[in-house]
């Protein structure tokens, strides 16, 4: 578990992707996480797909499906961490988990798993500050960063959720769902700054951010960014290569050639 | 257990229930409207405009009705009936509505959203929004659209917007996803008027508030008609508005309360909506309640003839109240609701909702067991207009006549 936490020693230039477990198989999920970090990923998001996902845009809902068709569950998907490790994926893996599957399982039946294989941390996008301080707790004494989210809607509320924050600090990029945006308010330098002044963790932005130069501005402004529906809908369209395998490993190929154009300038400071 | 009836507390919580499990975008908003309704309730004004609209516009009171042919036919307690289908628009629904719309107007918000299922809440929505010239959008399942082509029509004749849902179930779960998705990317100017005792703090209370007229009224008018309080109230819960409205005046006293979930085909089938029955603790909606879903904690698709009742979720005061046991829940299915609509047509010459039937059928089960000195009322929640068709297909299907 200490992978985590020297990942993010460095402080910035964090490249951080979003997939989801099972889109559309185990095996595909392997292989993609490892692409990702070949080019450079630093932390990986690795979604479970449900059923009702309230912050997701459309890309990731039709992600979900996929994977739910396959029969992915939260269980499954945190065995499948032990898998990529195995496979050599080394990166800090965090869960993205709406909060029903997390109390189905039960707490301590999620802990054991995420102990088990070497999940380092959590995010729960419908577990807001208010709702989490038990399982905050709880995510503390079991090593597992229990991943703060702000938005441009939060005003005040920066300063508290920012100081309580572990792992990183995810800012929401704009009002809405996940899903790609073509530009970004001009109030956004000044959140990531506000941000930025009140965590002590990295903070990345996401939600929106597509391509390499929105990418590569934002690392200007932050210490991470999250890319994940432009990665998502290219895992969609390569779906029918991936669930061949004979032709898996031209489907990599193809989604490595995708993240090369989309991955982040880095300034390597 | 002894009963709170300060909840929910600060935090939303009837207990474990309620709370705010919403993205962070929400958090604020949610605030607002929190701060405002408790602004606006103790203003005066706000009061007594929202009374006026509710006397003049909607036209409350409505009667509490002695069901004489049905008491005489069932031979048992004295039945009487809540008349929310004499309400603007048919229905319950137009409480909230009001008070709701007088809130956004209030807080400055030009633009309102809702979700409906059978339509109902949309209709009134859309009648709000109208009359107080707020621009409206309401998110409908695909398939509801289709169950309940009249409302919407009504919908678009009073210029809402309504938006197809094809999502999901394409029924009330989805449109609800749907509204709050939007809400997310659009809440800076547009209020939600959320249609049930469900969602995130402070809507279940909202909504209760809004909706308690229907308990208030009836007990007044009990005790005018009969000098006393009743022995027993039944009202059917989907999410459970109409029920908690008519409910919640009378939980410290000593009446016998029984809420009615739609059984669809049978608790025993996997066609049912009957969240209490056959549900979980689980979070829907930005809210911890009851929930049906799977071992891994997927929300699973409920099913009713009615369109207002098939919702996995139920308002989580009402998960409270089961809990601690002061509300009886029992469940109805297809077949006794449609033959509870049709007795109630025929005994009174009243057509209630198929959403109301399902209450009507438990209390026409519940009538005879009871002495006649004893009173039973029923929250005749909305009216039938708009089902006919349903049933008339339903009938059809079965081959049988009404």
């Amino acid at each position: 578990m200490t992978s985590f936490k020297h990942a993010l020693k460095r402080q910035n230039d964090l490249f951080i992707p979003f997939i989801t477990a099972g889109d559309p198989s185990e095996e595909a999920t392997i292989g993609l996480a490892k692409v990702l970090q070949d080019e450079g990923a630093d932390i990986l998001e690795l979604g479970i797909p449900y059923s009702d996902p309230l912050a997701d845009g459309p890309v990731i809902q039709e992600g979900s499906a996929r994977a739910l068709a396959g029969g992915m569950t939260l269980t499954k998907a945190m065995k499948l961490v032990s898998k990529m490790r195995a496979s050599g994926v080394e990166i800090p893996v965090v869960i993205f988990t709406y909060y029903n599957p997390v109390l189905q399982l039960g707490e301590e039946r999620f802990f054991a798993l995420a102990r088990e294989n070497q999940v380092d941390g959590v995010l729960v996008p419908d577990l807001p500050f208010e709702e989490s301080h038990d399982f905050k707790k709880a995510c503390r004494a079991n090593d597992l960063a229990l991943i703060s989210l702000v938005a441009p809607t939060s005003k005040k509320r920066v300063e508290l959720v920012a100081k309580e924050a572990d792992g990183f600090l995810y800012c929401v990029s704009s009002l809405g769902v996940t899903g790609e945006r073509a530009s970004f308010s001009e109030e956004i330098g000044q959140f990531l700054t506000d941000a930025k002044t009140h965590s002590s963790v990295p903070v990345a932005v996401g939600f929106g951010v597509s391509t390499k130069e929105q990418a590569t501005a934002f690392l200007e402004l932050c210490d991470g960014v999250v890319i994940g529906s432009a990665i998502v809908r290219k895992i969609g369209e390569l779906q029918s290569l991936f669930e061949n395998s004979e032709t898996l490993s031209e489907g990599l190929e193809e989604f490595r050639r995708f993240i090369t154009s989309i991955v982040p300038v880095k300034s390597n400071v | 257990m002894g009963l709170n009836m300060n909840y929910p507390d600060e935090r939303g919580r009837f207990e474990n229930f309620g709370g705010k499990f919403v993205p962070e975008t929400l958090m604020q908003p949610l605030y607002e409207v929190e701060q405002a309704l408790k602004e606006a309730l103790g203003d005066e004004q706000f009061v007594n405009e929202l009374t006026r609209e509710l006397q003049e516009y909607s036209g409350r009171p409505t009667p509490l009705t002695f069901a004489k042919n049905t008491t005489e036919t069932l031979d048992g307690a004295q039945i009487y009936l809540k008349r929310e289908d004499l309400n603007h628009t048919g229905a319950h629904k137009l409480n909230n509505a009001l008070g709701q719309a007088l809130l956004a107007v209030r807080m400055g918000k030009k633009k309102v959203i809702a979700e409906t299922g059978a339509g109902q809440h949309g209709v009134a929505t859309a009648t709000v929004a109208a009359k107080f010239g707020l621009e409206c959008k309401v998110f409908m399942g695909r398939k509801d659209i289709e169950r309940q082509k009249l409302n919407v029509f009504r919908m678009e004749l009073l210029g809402a917007e309504v938006i197809p849902v094809d999502s999901g179930d394409q029924t009330l779960k989805d449109a609800t996803n749907e509204a709050i998705r939007y809400w997310v990317q659009h809440c800076e100017d547009h209020f939600y008027i959320i249609g049930s005792v469900v969602g995130p703090h402070p809507y279940p209370k909202m909504v209760r508030d809004f909706q308690r007229i229907i308990g208030d009224e009836t007990k007044t008018q009990i005790q005018t008609q009969i000098g006393q309080l009743p022995e027993h109230i039944v009202a059917c819960v989907g999410g459970g508005s109409n029920a908690i409205g008519m409910f919640y005046p009378f939980l410290e006293d000593n009446v016998a309360l029984y809420g009615v979930e739609a059984s669809g085909k049978g608790v025993d089938t996997e066609e049912h909506a009957a969240t209490l029955a056959k549900g979980r603790p689980g979070v829907i909606h930005g809210s911890m309640t009851y929930l049906l879903q799977d071992e891994h904690g997927q929300i699973t698709e409920p099913y009713s003839i009615s369109a207002g009742l098939d919702y996995p979720g139920i308002g989580p005061e009402h998960a409270y109240l089961k809990d601690s046991g002061r509300v009886r829940y029992e469940s109805i299915t297809d077949d006794e609701a449609i033959a509870a609509l049709i007795f109630l047509s025929k005994q009174e010459g009243i057509i209630p909702a198929i959403e109301s039937a399902h209450a009507l059928a438990y209390a026409f089960k519940l009538a005879p067991t009871l002495a006649s000195n004893e009173t039973l009322v029923v929250c005749l929640s909305g009216r039938g207009d708009k089902d006919v068709q349903s049933v008339k297909q339903y009938l059809e299907e079965k081959g049988e006549q009404a």
